[in-house]
């Protein structure tokens, strides 16, 4: 069954939608028919797989992890290598995409809030390619966790704000964001990185990241002659799970998306709202989210930047309810043991959310055959992880 | 349990408007500066000569305000205090004040504590409306029946940036009056009146006759006065939450004298 949704009101089910302030809904009626009349517009096609094809490096390498499928024993490893996208993360295919529609718009700004800062980077990255004016929001606490992407962003021109409110952290860099967003919404389009917030962005950010899948699904008829087994995608807001599982939806493809358990799942230090999460509204959506019997939201923790956020993607929600994907969890250290194994099996550095997946290997792999096929999505590289995994392995630099 | 008696929020437009005043709303944060001052401020800024209180429940992420609410959120739920206590502390003032309590609040505590038993409870503990700045139309007509059922009013918001075609859905949704926003962006005290207010104020009574409150952005009393000449209402926040943040041994006081000066400049 063909699986259609949003509805024309966003909705995923009873989850995603638009809550936000009423001075942003006008904006968000404006960018639904903007994205509406150019998504299959022949132009703008043309210029998105320009773009994708001669500045991102698209199609990126589906690629046959040979030490490491002999190092288990067991299924063929296959690695979308969306660590190869310019910039070092699959967050570009969603930043050039949203910047030519905001281009079309006529805005003049572009904001955006960031975790790991991969988001920032693509954001600002697409800013310099179209000459946008440009502020990255981020928490205080990951400005420090992730210095080098902070300097990163100030030399393609963009300003990053680090955000002092609440756990300083990707949850209130996103509110801060909203804030700006509220006083400039005129001028300014709200760049939002993953496949959360209110309508249409779930969607938006989905069709511009489904490419990953797209090709993978391609590449892979073409490698193996058949349709993979498993797909595993780490999931923090969901953006690179839902790229590589949208287009494997209800084709009987194992859909694998892997939640940052943190110190522990029992230990109420993790990220993992799909797991062990409540229903609830945050950042103009309903979806899973950790929060307390008020509806107060909890802090998140991750080793991983990226992943250190209390809510989901509203489809991610559907998906999981339905039975359309399935989700687990990886603990800090789990991710890190995958971080070295990789680094050393096949000398690829993973960032550490796509590290998580990785790990999800020690988990499930004894249960496929030889004949199975397991494609990981390895969403981004791991260059900028590597002062946080020195400092957890005790290594000073 | 369905009320019918005409709500407290209904009552004080009508009599305003048949003495032809704007009605004076503060907003009070429950927890802020801490959980009993709470209640002594919602009883004091009442007999100063507040028509309506707004009643903040303070949340974790409350992305519609500026950074005096914020800060004061911040400290709020360091006291303990929750949805249930809010309640509580409208339950107490109710024992000496009868004026409106409008409680606002995020969508999420309304929809994690239940939409049925939040909009239950309220209306128990003597809550008159609730305002929740994250809930657009859209969305709003799962909380708006069940506000309806308790008699609660669901207040809505209208903004700058509404088309006619929105307003006209607002204003048609929203019961007790509407919450008209000043300008696009978040709560806190400013200079000025945006210079488009009048122009805006005039867009929403075309398509409406309900009472209209105008809140973002008011502090000085001679800019509440100019408002209480356009709108049926006068919404003061960030000014006076940093004013009680200020010295809280002396808030209650403070507050009190804030308000009445305030109120003096309004009618006069």
């Amino acid at each position: 069954m063909q699986h259609v949704l949003p509805d024309e009101r966003g909705h995923y089910g009873e989850f995603g939608g638009k809550f936000v302030p009423e001075t942003l809904m006008t904006a968000l009626e404006e960018l639904e028919a903007a994205y509406a009349r150019y998504k299959d517009d022949p132009k703008f096609k043309t210029e998105l797989e320009f773009y994708q094809r001669t500045y991102i490096g698209r199609p990126t390498l589906l690629y046959f992890a040979e030490q490491l499928t002999k190092h288990y024993g067991k299924a063929k490893i296959y690695l979308k290598r969306e660590d190869l996208c310019h910039g070092g993360a699959h967050k570009i295919n969603n930043t050039i995409g949203q910047a030519l529609l905001a281009k079309r718009m006529g805005k003049k700004r572009i904001i955006a809030e960031t975790g790991a800062g991969q988001h920032g980077v693509a954001s600002a990255t697409a800013a310099a390619l179209f000459e946008f004016e440009c502020q990255v929001y981020m928490g205080e606490e990951d400005t420090r966790r992730q210095s080098l992407n902070v300097f990163r962003m100030n030399l393609l021109g963009t300003e990053v704000i680090p955000v002092t409110s609440g756990t300083r952290t990707l949850k209130d860099a996103m509110n801060e964001a909203i804030r700006d967003w509220v006083t400039n919404v005129e001028t300014t389009h709200y760049m939002i990185g993953s496949v959360a917030g209110p309508h249409p962005y779930p969607m938006m950010v989905r069709d511009f990241q489904r490419i990953i899948g797209d090709e993978t699904r391609e590449q892979m008829l073409k490698i193996e002659g058949r349709m993979p087994d498993y797909i595993i995608a780490c999931v923090g807001g969901g953006s690179n799970a839902m790229g590589i599982f949208y287009p494997f939806v209800g084709t009987g493809v194992k859909l694998i998306g892997i939640e940052p358990a943190g110190y522990g799942l029992d230990t109420g230090r993790h990220g993992a709202p799909l797991t062990k999460g409540d229903k609830g509204v945050l950042h103009g959506s309903l979806s899973y989210l950790l929060q307390d019997e008020y509806g107060q939201i909890l802090p998140a923790h991750s080793i991983s930047a990226g992943l250190d956020y209390p809510g989901v993607g509203p489809e991610h929600s559907y998906f999981k309810d339905n039975g359309l994907a399935e989700y687990s969890s990886i603990t800090d250290k789990e991710a890190l043991a995958a971080f070295q194994l990789l680094s050393k099996k096949e000398g690829i550095l993973p960032a550490l959310e796509s590290a998580h997946a990785v790990a999800y290997l020690e988990k499930m792999i004894d249960k496929t055959s030889k004949d199975d096929i397991i494609v990981i999505n390895l969403s981004g590289r791991g260059d900028k992880d590597v002062q946080v995994v020195a400092d957890a392995l005790g290594v000073r630099l | 349990m369905v009320v019918t008696k005409l709500n407290r929020i209904d009552e004080i437009f009508k009599q305003l408007r048949a003495t032809k005043r704007s009605a004076l709303m503060p907003y009070l944060m429950a927890g802020y500066p801490d959980i009993e001052a709470s209640l002594s401020l919602l009883i004091s800024v009442a007999e100063a000569g507040a028509d309506l209180i707004e009643f903040g429940i303070p949340y974790s992420d409350p992305l519609a305000d500026g950074p005096t609410i914020q800060a004061a959120s911040e400290v709020a739920l360091t006291t303990g205090v929750n949805t249930d206590i809010a309640f509580d502390l409208v339950k107490k003032a109710r024992e000496k004040i009868e004026t409106p309590i409008a409680v606002m609040t995020y969508y999420n505590a309304i929809y994690r504590y239940g939409l049925e038993r939040f909009a239950g409870n309220a209306a128990e503990s003597g809550v008159d409306g609730v305002i929740c700045p994250d809930l657009p139309p859209e969305e709003a007509s799962p909380w708006s029946e069940a506000a309806a059922q308790y008699g609660l009013a669901n207040i809505m918001f209208a903004a700058p940036t509404s088309t006619n075609e929105r307003l006209k859905k607002i204003a048609h949704m929203s019961r007790g009056f509407i919450y008209c926003v000043s300008l696009t962006g978040v709560t806190g005290a400013r200079t000025n009146l945006p210079s488009n207010l009048t122009d805006f104020i005039g867009r929403v009574r075309k398509v409406t006759d309900k009472p209209l409150a105008v809140g973002f952005g008011i502090s000085q009393p001679e800019q509440a006065k100019q408002v209480a000449d356009i709108a049926d209402g006068v919404i003061i926040g960030s000014a006076l939450v940093s004013l009680i943040g200020a010295d809280r041994e002396t808030c209650t006081d403070a507050a009190a004298a804030y308000i009445s000066k305030i109120r003096e400049a309004m009618d006069s």
